[in-house]
């Protein structure tokens, strides 16, 4: 089992058996007509956690769309007349790096390859890890069976060893065009990491199935796409996203090792991880430790938010810890 | 107990053939298996040739797979560039890479579990939210943030650590050893959180209290050894992450073991160095896993009998 997706699961243990009851408690609850999401809402909407990492998330989502607002420097000029130069008041914030960065201007362009990575494998791994789960849960019998061995297979190579490997086959280079390195990224994070959603999903769907509603809608006629996408997704969902979220926290950061490694993102490309690989050189550590400070935080903080914001969604999720 | 171990040792036969051939596939079958062969030139006619005998890439695919698996079992991983064997250079570094990986989960069990019974006895107070925040931080932070932060603190500036391992001795080892355990301590910490605030509200527990058994008794005997099972579990597929880990604390520590070798090859695209060492590797989780997955039987007789 791939520990990342271990480590992911015991984050969000709670999540599966806490929306399963919901869907069984909501109606009780609620006479209103107030929705399993819409009541999560609800209890979202009162966690400051929740607003925290929102907003955190939201800033570097426009950091990655409009690196512009933030700063005006060009985060390819260097000047090595400034190099290593400690951050001042005027001009570099963050100060400059060994080859006359703009540190500031690398870090804030530098969210953009992260939160692409992030979302795209995370879009990828939820619909394609989702839609197995889906169908193995509700058809069961030997679709289940060979959607259970096949994942087996592609969960027992942990993800960064997968990726080192991955990346060393099909490699990137100087002229590579950052969208395609991107892409190569999300790929081998969608091969290793569609198991573990597609696991959950099919637990989420076998305790969803039995429930009344959805033998009441088989008694009066639905038919099974009827059934899946208007009973079943809607109530199994819950526990997926949590995993989801968290998840794109951890792909981040899989992103920036294999950068920092020196094989996921190549340069030009400007990357968090990329920017800490240069700056963990040990003279440099002594003469310039701005240069591994800022690119940090902000990766630690993106983490952060998505690990925050799943944490939230469970709590919203999981009746039991109100 | 026999028909455990036999079953599980069957059911990870498709497993790890599975798992051989995806990597095999990745690297031989799809991908440009010359890929790195040569360094960051292409390779000339002569080698591509020499490669494609070596390795019989003009033979239909299973067959491939059949000599590749044939070497594997072997231990014959190729030669280098430097005409090394990459088999002898993995002998000659493991016990390095050994030691770090033992004094990282060492010291994740120590703290972890130390942290996580503290902290699950009573819940809610400020040693738990302390607790829980700091593995919320520890868990955001990626292992390659924390091992030079870690580095850059205790090392350059405080000066309490070596900032390089390059021998590799125990006394120079403890600091990697702690970055590379640092992310799994939280995970084992919230793990045994949890099972122990579950454990101490079960019936057993009752009983034992009824019986007048002490405190100390009744969590370090009777709910510590249950609350445990779940962490080793935890442990075995975390081996995973470590392996990761490793390739990161070496190669910022300077470490000549098994990770800071698949570092440097990848530096200089060397290929058979890095797709040797990481199917070495991947080939340990798994049997590591089924050790594990054994152990388990051994600790919850339920999960043998069944």
């Amino acid at each position: 089992m791939t520990s990342t997706e271990q480590r992911t699961e015991l984050t969000a243990t709670d999540a599966g058996s806490g929306a399963a009851a919901e869907t069984g408690s909501a109606p009780a609850v609620d006479l209103r007509g107030k929705s399993l999401w819409g009541s999560a809402w609800g209890e979202l909407r009162r966690n400051p956690l929740f607003w925290i990492s929102a907003a955190l998330i939201l800033l570097f989502v426009v950091m990655a769309v409009f690196p512009q607002l933030f700063t005006r420097t060009d985060p390819t000029v260097a000047d090595l007349n400034r190099a290593r130069e400690k951050p001042s008041a005027d001009g570099g914030w963050f100060g400059y790096d060994s080859q006359g960065y703009d540190v500031y201007a690398r870090t804030i362009y530098g969210a953009r390859a992260s939160i692409l990575v992030g979302l795209l494998a995370t879009v990828v791994t939820t619909v394609f890890g989702g839609a197995v789960g889906l169908v193995a849960g509700y058809r069961g019998g030997w679709v289940d069976a060979v959607a259970a061995r096949v994942g087996e297979i592609f969960f027992a190579l942990p993800l960064l060893l997968g990726g080192i490997l991955f990346l060393f086959t099909f490699p990137n280079d100087l002229n590579t065009p950052l969208i395609v390195q991107v892409l190569k990224i999300v790929a081998f994070i969608a091969l290793l990491g569609w198991p573990n959603i597609a696991r959950l999903m099919r637990s989420s769907v076998l305790q969803v199935k039995p429930n009344d509603y959805v033998q009441a809608a088989r008694a009066l006629g639905a038919n099974n796409t009827r059934i899946v996408f208007g009973h079943i997704l809607p109530n199994a969902l819950a526990p997926v996203i949590v995993v989801s979220t968290i998840n794109l926290g951890a792909y981040i950061a899989a992103e920036a090792t294999l950068s920092f490694l020196g094989i996921g993102l190549q340069p030009p490309a400007v990357s968090w991880g990329i920017a800490i690989s240069n700056a963990s050189a040990i003279g440099l550590i002594r003469v310039a430790p701005h240069m591994l400070l800022f690119p940090s935080i902000f990766l630690s903080l993106t983490v952060l938010a998505f690990i925050m914001l799943g944490d939230a969604v469970r709590d919203a999720l999981d009746p039991k810890l109100r | 107990m026999s028909r455990y171990i036999i079953r599980r040792l069957l059911q990870m036969i498709p497993v790890a053939l599975g798992t051989t051939f995806l990597i095999f596939a990745m690297v031989f079958a799809t991908g440009d298996p010359l890929s790195g062969r040569c360094g960051e030139r292409p390779c000339s006619a002569a080698y591509a040739l020499a490669f494609t005998n070596e390795y019989h890439l003009d033979q239909p695919l299973l067959v491939q797979y059949g000599f590749y698996m044939g070497k594997l079992l072997q231990g014959d991983l190729g030669t280098n560039f430097f005409g090394n064997s990459v088999a002898t250079e993995l002998l000659t570094r493991y016990p390095t890479t050994i030691t770090l990986a033992l004094l990282a989960v060492a010291f994740e069990l120590v703290i972890g579990v130390l942290a996580g019974v503290v902290t699950g006895i009573r819940r809610g107070g400020f040693l738990d939210n302390l607790v829980l925040i700091s593995t919320l931080v520890v868990i955001s932070i990626p292992i390659f943030v924390i091992g030079s932060l870690a580095q850059l603190v205790f090392g350059v500036q405080l000066g309490w650590f070596p900032i390089t391992a390059t021998q590799g001795t125990i006394g120079q080892l403890i600091l990697p050893a702690m970055v590379l355990g640092s992310v799994s301590v939280a995970y084992v910490a919230r793990l045994t959180r949890g099972n122990v605030a579950e454990n101490l509200r079960s019936d057993y527990v009752r009983t034992a209290k009824a019986k007048g058994l002490t405190p100390g008794r009744i969590v370090g005997v009777h709910t510590l050894r249950n609350s445990l099972i779940p962490v080793i579990t935890f442990v075995g597929a975390d081996l995973g992450a470590l392996m990761g880990g490793a390739i990161v604390t070496e190669r910022i520590f300077n470490i000549n073991g098994i990770g800071g070798f698949i570092f440097r090859s990848i530096a200089q695209r060397d290929g058979t160095s890095v797709v040797g060492a990481v199917t070495i590797l991947v080939v340990i989780f798994l049997l590591a896993n089924l050790l594990v997955d054994i152990l388990y039987g051994v600790l919850d007789p339920r999960i043998s009998n069944d």
